[in-house]
């Protein structure tokens, strides 16, 4: 009774043999992550000091730190999100919360999921023609932070459409029924109910915003910017600035007889930074989230 | 006693297409007020869509066409000077599913007053009271008077079910419509949401639609059966139920029994 035939055998074989061979598929995922970040660190362990990240490049960059690259970077993600996640959002709102289904609002969708999926080096073009010519802005952090805007603006409205969806339907009927109007249905229940996903959304794009090389190499970054060690307000939004991607560019290629270390130091601050801000979205998601209960 | 009673919601030739599927055909309704009227029929009818006529929620969907006439209180509430805001205020509804809003049963409470006044409108103690008259009224205030700042979503489906009932009161609506309001419930809930509807009624004009022949039969002074999108009867519930006009009526509640 209840004996394993040979059917059944054959079938339980070829369920083990599946579910390792998924298993050593997502593991495969993870041993390339810890390779590049085990790599990273041990080639860069001879510069990685906090004199490395205030300090400037010195003896024309193959010797000193990145403060210049740091606190560009930092301009350039910061000003082109507070660009783009205001739009970003508001575009969203509408589009989730106001839009009808009707041809226009349809285009305006279909133009929002394109935009996401054209390459960074057409951004790049573009914001060269748009902005530093069309728009007079010249080579200039403004107009970099507007290519790199442009570039993450329809991932924040796909995001925050995603985050305002997820508010249930009968939360907005109830306040339809007392006689809210949308714009009231939406300050008092859908966006405090969907705030931190908006937020996530937001945070997460810093990282592609830092990332990204070709968009403002086109639009406003250097090769080299004299500025103070340990300087904040090292830039004007109308100065061209360093920025991390392109300095790694840089000195990785360009330049001859830089220490080795350094490279590999600089990427290792470039992906600490990023890795850093990720992972506070993540916790002020998690927090947010153990606050609302429906 | 000498004076008939006087209809509150009235509708002429009302007919509601989804785009180009009729939902209603030709509805004449004379509602009375401060009674409460079921709202029965086999599902996909067209109770819901009805319900939803009386504030204009259907038009919502840009899809949705209305003819006829519908009066509430003797105002048609399509003419143009009727604002959708003030027309929900006076006709509130309650949902199949509780939902109450994710904020605390206070704010619940205060939601329809905040909405509807600029801010600083009411003192605090104006606030506190309405929120102690409602919470009264549906029999909340001795479980939760204590617990005002709970957030709603946690409370036990029942009381959530009684707190959207509560919500509506501070706006004093004339029509309260109920769309399957106990669907969710148990046997204990469902009794006592009907004992609020008997508490309520008089004060407020109720319609409520129930798929429950039982709940008509006890709960309601009046009853209409729909069919097809159709009115077929509607009539004083004990007689519509023991003398039905329409054979599809009779063979409606007798197929339910049978
Ligand atoms: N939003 C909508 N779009 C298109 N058709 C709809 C929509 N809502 C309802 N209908 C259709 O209209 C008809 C009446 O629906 P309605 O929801 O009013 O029925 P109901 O009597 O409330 O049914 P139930 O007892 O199942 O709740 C149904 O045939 C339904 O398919
Ligand atoms: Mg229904």
């Amino acid at each position: 009774m209840f004996a394993e035939t040979p059917f059944v055998r054959s079938k339980r074989r070829s369920e083990a043999f599946a579910k390792w061979l998924f298993f050593a598929m997502s593991a495969a995922m993870v041993l390339p992550l810890l390779l590049i970040v085990g790599y990273l660190f041990v080639k860069a362990a001879p510069s990685l000091n906090i004199n490395f990240l205030l300090d400037v490049p010195r003896r024309g960059m193959t010797q000193g730190g990145i403060w210049p690259a740091f606190v560009g970077t930092v301009y350039l993600v910061f000003i082109s999100l507070a660009i783009s996640a205001p739009v970003g959002i508001l575009a969203a709102v509408y589009l989730n919360e106001y839009a009808r289904d009707n041809w226009l609002n349809r285009m305006i969708n279909l133009a929002v999921i394109n935009l996401a999926g054209v390459p960074s080096i057409v951004h790049a073009l573009f914001g060269l023609g748009a902005f530093v010519y069309a728009a007079r802005l010249g080579y200039s952090i403004l107009s970099a932070s507007l290519t790199l805007a442009i570039m993450t603006l329809p991932v924040i409205i796909a995001s925050t459409r995603e985050a305002l969806a997820s508010v249930p339907m009968s939360f907005r009927e109830a306040c339809w029924n007392v006689g809210a109007t949308r714009w009231q249905t939406i300050r008092a229940v859908v966006l405090p109910n969907s705030i931190s996903g908006i937020l996530t959304g937001v945070i997460l794009q810093v990282s592609r915003a830092a990332g990204e090389t070709a968009p403002i190499m086109f639009t406003g970054a250097v090769f080299f910017k004299a500025v103070q060690k340990g300087e904040v307000f090292a830039y004007h939004l109308n100065e061209q600035c360093m920025a991390l991607s392109m300095h790694l560019y840089t000195i990785s290629t360009q330049v001859p007889g830089v220490k080795e270390s350094i490279p590999f130091a600089t990427a290792v601050v470039l992906l600490a930074s990023v890795l850093l801000v990720n992972a506070a979205a993540i916790t002020l998601r998690a927090l947010m989230r153990s606050r609302k209960k429906w | 006693m000498s004076e008939p009673p006087q209809p509150c919601i009235t509708t002429r030739g009302l007919n509601l297409w989804y785009a180009d599927f009729q939902a209603l055909f030709d509805v004449n309704l004379d509602i009375t007020r401060g009674l409460i009227t079921s709202l029965i029929g086999p599902s996909g009818c067209g109770k819901t869509t009805l319900l939803r006529c009386f504030n204009r929620v259907n038009e919502r969907y840009g899809y949705v066409t209305t003819t006829g006439e519908i009066r509430i209180l003797g105002k048609n509430i399509y003419d143009p000077d009727v604002a959708l805001v003030e027309l929900r205020k006076s006709v509130g509804m309650v949902f199949q599913r509780p939902n109450p809003l994710p904020i605390s049963v206070y704010e619940n409470v205060v939601f329809g007053l905040r909405i509807h006044h600029p801010p600083g409108t009411f003192t605090r103690a104006e606030l506190d009271e309405a929120v102690e008259k409602a919470l009264i009224e549906v029999g909340l205030w001795k479980d939760l008077r204590d617990r005002l700042d709970r957030k709603a979503t946690s409370l036990q489906l029942e009381q959530q079910q009684k707190l959207c009932i509560a919500r509506l009161l501070p706006l004093k609506p004339d029509v309260i419509l109920m769309d399957e309001p106990c669907s969710a419930l148990d046997v204990e809930g469902t009794r006592a949401i009907e004992e609020l509807m008997f508490a309520l009624k008089g004060h407020y004009t109720i319609l409520v639609v129930t798929h429950n022949m039982a709940q008509a039969r006890r709960a309601s002074d009046e009853c209409i059966f729909m069919l097809l999108g159709k009115l077929i009867e509607h009539s004083r519930t004990e007689d519509l139920f023991l003398n039905p006009k329409n054979p599809k009526t009779a063979e409606y509640i007798e197929g339910r029994y049978g």
